[in-house]
């Protein structure tokens, strides 16, 4: 529990980067290992073992770990299917990695004291630019200038069509913008709420009184929070996902 | 009036945008639900969309609350 200056609850000092360990620095750019970095790792080495020893059997009859790697894949396979057809398909690595890397992640956030990779822009950020990237590329190497059809819907009247044109490239453009802050900010909402109603725990206790008799209030309403987090953690993660299952729809069928 | 006051004023009001953003979340979901109780045989294939739906509605009160937390801890 971080206090500011001015003695109150300080909900933002969580999301501070730090460094762990020694400076290391290649060319004068810092890159030495930080909190977000370390979580990083814990993620992928959670993903790795549920992974591999899910899938080292390969028993016909799965055991839990199998059945949930398993339903993992085919979640996300039966997804991918849906939105995009069978020539999606072969986006599938690429949908479930960022899949399974944010869900991993904004669970791994939810333990205490540890770190939420998700809750900085920039890791989100370059999530959507990965998405919005492969986008534009496949779209424009496959389709070629037939992929910018995309902004020019058919049967528009004549004088509404530079508006319409106009307004699609515009929601293009703020696509990643919109796919990364939701993520993010998602993530940043709900940790923040912990932590003031966790304040307000510390609060009432330093009052005295009869409010310290309130005080297990703001605790049970973590524990509720806590499960709404729990929900948000894979509900974000679903979702990020179909968004780009959407967005890779527009690459692989342009034209409306 | 006074800066730090004019924030908080901001902030607040910037997070009537959230509230907003909950009565379009609630539209969309409150319909799903009506229409998957008259034909629950189709529900199973729209509910992606639902959450489509309220993933889009969402983001934009989630730039309201990045317009509130702006104006809190960086402005």
């Amino acid at each position: 529990m971080a206090a500011s200056a001015d003695g109150g609850i300080d909900p933002i000092h969580q999301f501070e980067i730090s460094r762990i360990g020694p400076k290391i620095s290649i060319f004068g750019s810092d890159i030495s290992l930080t909190n977000s970095a370390l979580f990083m790792f814990v993620a992928l080495g959670v993903i790795w073992l549920v992974m591999l020893y899910g899938t080292r059997q390969r028993a016909i009859v799965p055991g839990r770990l199998q059945a949930a790697a398993e339903m993992l894949y085919e979640f996300m396979a039966d997804t991918v299917r849906s939105t995009t057809g069978k020539e999606g398909l072969k986006f599938l690595p690429l949908v479930f990695s960022l899949f399974i890397f944010v869900l991993v992640c904004n669970l791994v956030g939810l333990i205490p004291g540890a770190y939420t990779v998700t809750s900085q822009i920039i890791v989100t950020f370059v999530f959507a630019m990965i998405v919005i990237g492969t986008v534009l590329v496949y779209g424009i190497v496959k389709h070629g200038t037939h992929f910018f059809g995309l902004f020019v819907p058919s049967g528009v009247p004549g004088w509404l069509l530079p508006f319409i044109t106009l307004i699609e490239i515009i929601s293009f453009v703020s696509r990643p913008i919109s796919l990364s802050m939701r993520l993010f900010a998602n993530m940043l909402a709900g940790h923040i709420a912990l932590k003031v109603f966790a304040g307000f725990i510390v609060l009432m206790l330093g009052t005295g009184g009869a409010v310290v008799a309130l005080s297990p209030l703001p605790l049970a309403m973590i524990v509720a929070l806590y499960a709404l987090e729990l929900l948000v953690a894979c509900l974000q993660a679903f979702v990020f996902s179909i968004l780009t299952c959407i967005y890779l729809n527009d690459a692989l069928h342009p034209g409306h | 009036m006074e800066a730090e006051a004019a924030k908080l004023i901001g902030a607040g009001l910037a997070a009537i945008g959230m509230g907003t953003a909950a009565i379009g979340v609630g539209t969309i979901f409150g319909n799903f639900l009506s229409g998957a109780l008259r034909n629950p045989s189709a529900a199973d294939g729209q509910f992606g969309r639902a959450f489509i739906g309220a993933a889009l509605a969402e983001g934009l009160g989630i730039f309201a609350f990045v317009v509130a937390l702006i104006l809190l801890f960086v402005a």
